[in-house]
């Protein structure tokens, strides 16, 4: 008899649990959404904090002192140690290797540009643009086009830069190719130079073509940006690198990560050693690279922990608004909805129907209509927090499955809670004057 | 309820009717169904307040939180740098006509370079600033103790291998003329700061002779704001040459832009399920008294009187919820900024026109919803409670 009164009511009444279903559906979708953004935003706003550039720099351990001024550098190009080239895809074999999103490696090199009396000393930084390497079966590529998302390649009079270089064509400006001879003219270089893309530029004897005009707002707008194997060649060491920029997600720092590894027993090293810091992750590159030491630069590594922290709050609070006034709506639909039938009560009630089984009828309704709501729901708010990461993150914001349990389980609460009140009203209430219709 | 008049003597009860008959029915009749209906009335009056004070909060979070943000973004340091050109110094009234451009807030810090010489002939770059307001600029430097006295540097963690291993005063030579410094503490930057000593600028600027050449400015503002100070100092400048730091700038756009876009996205679900709330609520309120429209109707109010009763009746409480739930919304917003960004968000009543005119709106649909069904019933069938 109670599953067949259940089911002729929802039957009967469909459009009356129209509205409480709609209300519940809707405040489990705007629940679920903003929890999977809530929990996801730390790793997306992480990732878009690597627009800031390397975190994390790896330097020979024996390294000479920079003498640096502008942008210009007054030591011997050849002086100090170097890291070797064939040791840097051993960064994707560290433990944390899922959170580094790239690096570029540097080798500054003195040369003299323009000839006669129009020579000058100029800095020719080799790197990586955008270079295929491997290590083992993993192929990967990394270069400054990941890791400093700033530099911005132009043709000098306006026109776009070309995404790839089309061959044989000097006309098409954009990123030189890591195995061509082709170079990137700083925007300050160039203007004094008078260089344009497709123009040849003699650079110690070599003529190289000048593939495109680069931006940065730093230094690199007086110098000459090379593949990292021409600017080699011109030092005359193979396989020279004299620093490596790394590019990571971090976690921010806290009590733990500031500690010297040296002072740690086993477990807590254990736990230093596996959490994604700055601190650990140069600790691990200094691992992976024979001869280096690795530091986090401190302007981006230190700043990125209180960006990310405070984002992170501020959605969770919202988080809390937002599920707040979902549980709040699906009461007020709730009790709205019951208090419609209390002429249903009455009838029951002059049946022989006692308060218990009453109430056993209406939670079984709202039961039902919050598993179904919930449902319903989940998959509309999945689809919703789909949408906001594709739109605004350009990226999947995951939805843990284990939070479908936890959300069901919190409508048929909240549906609950919010019948309750009205539940033990109508049941309280005279079926006499319930019937006649009296208030 | 109804007896509430039945203590008074049949005087009072004239001279109240005397003074009631200047208010019109309508007015008493609005009044007593809120007065009579105290629960409901409640109930809906509460709903509503919490949808005005959840709407408010998200509003003046979303407006605020970007300039929240920012004073965090300034953390990393300088997003503007003004460098002398080729061969020349910056004018000595500088930093005054910086700051007085761009405002007392902004933070701008000298830098003047040389190169000096060990007493083994190393060469090492020498940094002359105002420490106080390096210090501002870039908290991010680890620095173990400040100087405080003229002569102490602040000796980078990669000079100090090389002129101080361990931590004694030495010399330095710059075009011949000596000085003799005490390492006041390390910095640790990770970055070329390593590699250099940071003297006093007046202790440095007797020491070489060098005027600053570098301006590491701080501005605050939208990219919009910051591009158009530079253009102002541009003119202002013709001596120098002004740069947007493009990594800082960029990157704090990037990572703003996309919180705003998620703040957004967030607030507009909370806003459409408060009002769905609101809906739910108002909805039964209204469907509940389809015996008082009855009565009304059968006392021969006119279709039109009605739903300006009850209209009149949903924007009263939109207006009060609206109220309430402004001022609830700004302490709600308040508190969110000092738990979280540990500076209250400061109320914008610019916002309020906008919680007024949407609570409104949402009263009114829903109570215009059920009286538009309940029309098409006769009021007979409703008195007998059909």
């Amino acid at each position: 008899m109670f599953p067949r009164i259940v089911y002729e009511s929802f039957r009967r009444q469909a459009r009356r649990k129209l509205l409480a279903g709609i209300a519940i559906t809707l405040g489990v979708a705007v629940a679920t959404a903003m929890i999977a953004v809530a929990t996801d935003i730390g790793d997306k706003i992480n990732r878009e904090l690597r627009s800031y550039g390397a975190n994390l720099v790896v330097t020979p351990q024996e390294d000479t002192l920079d003498v640096e001024v502008g942008g210009v550098n007054l030591n011997p190009p050849s002086d100090g140690a170097f890291l070797n080239e064939t040791d840097l895809p051993k960064i994707r074999g560290t433990f944390w290797h899922h959170n580094i999103i790239g690096f570029s490696p540097m080798l500054p090199v003195t040369v003299r540009v323009g000839e006669g009396s129009s020579a000058k000393d100029v800095t020719l930084l080799g790197t990586y643009f955008n270079k295929a390497l491997r290590f083992g079966k993993d192929e990967f590529t990394t270069g400054v086009k990941i890791t400093n998302p700033w530099w911005k390649i132009s043709c000098g009079d306006g026109r776009p830069a070309r995404r790839e270089r089309v061959e044989n064509s000097p006309a098409a400006c954009g990123w030189p190719d890591d195995a061509s001879q082709d170079i990137l003219v700083g925007e300050r270089l160039a203007a004094k130079l008078d260089k344009k893309p497709g123009d040849t530029l003699d650079v110690d004897d070599r003529q190289l073509v000048i593939s495109g005009i680069l931006s940065t707002g730093a230094a690199e707008d007086d110098q000459i940006v090379a593949p990292l194997a021409v600017a080699q060649q011109i030092l005359g060491k193979p396989g020279a690198v004299r620093r490596v920029y790394v590019s990571a997600m971090t976690k921010p720092p806290d009590a733990l990560s500031t500690r010297d590894p040296k002072t740690m027993t086993p477990e807590v090293y254990d736990r230093w050693y596996c959490s994604p810091y700055a601190e650990s992750i140069a600790y691990q590159l200094q691992e992976a690279i024979p001869h280096s030491h690795a530091e986090q630069i401190r302007q981006v590594a230190q700043n990125e922990g209180t960006v990310l922290s405070r984002i992170k709050g501020l959605m969770l609070l919202i988080t809390f608004a937002a599920l707040f006034a979902s549980a709040l709506a699906v009461s007020a639909a709730m009790a709205t909805a019951l208090y419609e039938r209390r002429a249903e009560v009455g009838l029951m009630k002059a049946l022989g129907a006692g308060n218990f089984s009453v109430s056993a009828f209406f939670f079984a309704e709202a039961l039902l209509l919050a598993i179904v709501g919930g449902i319903a729901g989940f998959s509309a708010g999945a689809l919703l927090a789909r949408q906001i990461g594709h739109s605004i993150f350009n990226s999947q914001i995951a939805i843990e499955p284990v939070l479908f349990p936890i959300i069901l389980a919190v409508a048929v609460f909240v549906t609950f809670a919010g019948s309750a009140g009205a539940i033990r009203r109508a049941v309280k209430f005279d079926p006499v004057f319930a019937l006649r219709g009296e208030e | 309820m109804s007896s509430v008049g039945s203590f008074h003597t049949p005087k009072q009860v004239a001279e109240r009717r005397a003074q009631a008959a200047h208010t019109s029915m309508f007015a008493r009749m609005l009044l007593r169904a809120a007065v009579l209906r105290r629960r409901r009335a409640a109930a809906a009056l509460l709903a509503m307040v919490v949808a005005a004070a959840v709407a408010t909060a998200m509003m003046n979070l979303y407006v605020d939180v970007q300039s929240k943000l920012r004073t965090e973004f300034r953390n990393y340091g300088a997003n503007v740098v003004i460098v002398a050109k080729d061969g020349q110094s910056l004018p000595a009234d500088l930093l005054s006509k910086v700051e007085s451009v761009l405002g007392a807030k902004t933070l701008a810090v000298p830098f003047s370079y040389a190169v000096a010489r060990t007493k083994d002939g190393q060469s090492v770059v020498v940094v002359g600033t105002d420490f106080a307001r390096a210090r501002q600029l870039n908290p991010w430097w680890k620095v173990s103790h400040w100087p405080d006295a003229p002569n102490e540097g602040l000796i980078g963690m990669r000079a100090a291998t090389v002129v101080s291993p361990s931590r004694q005063p030495f010399e330095l030579t710059f075009q011949g003329k000596a000085i003799q410094l005490t390492p006041a503490g390390m910095l640790q930057t990770g970055a070329g700061e390593d590699s250099r000593i940071y003297l006093d600028q007046s202790a440095f600027q007797s020491w070489t002779g060098v005027a600053p050449s570098t301006l590491e400015v701080a501005a605050n503002g939208t990219t919009a704001e910051v591009e158009a100070s530079i253009r102002q100092l541009a003119g202002l400048l013709p001596a120098a040459e002004i740069r947007p730091v493009r990594q800082i700038m960029e990157g704090e756009a990037n990572v703003l832009n996309k919180t705003q876009a998620t703040l957004y996205a967030s607030a507009m679900l909370i806003v459409l399920i408060s009002a769905l709330c609101v809906l739910a609520t108002l909805l039964g309120w209204v469907f509940d008294r389809r015996r008082d429209f009855a009565i009304m109707k059968a006392l021969g109010a006119s279709e039109r009187w009605i739903n300006g009763f009850f209209a009149a009746e949903a924007a009263a409480l939109g207006v009060v919820g609206a109220i309430l739930g402004f001022f609830i919304g700004i302490g709600v917003a308040a508190w969110i900024g000092r738990v979280n960004f540990h500076a209250p968000v400061l109320p914008r009543f610019s916002v309020f026109p906008y919680i007024l005119g949407g609570s409104v709106a949402v009263a009114l649909i829903s109570a215009i919803l059920p009286i538009e069904l309940l029309r098409r019933v006769q009021p007979a069938m409703i008195l007998r409670g059909e």
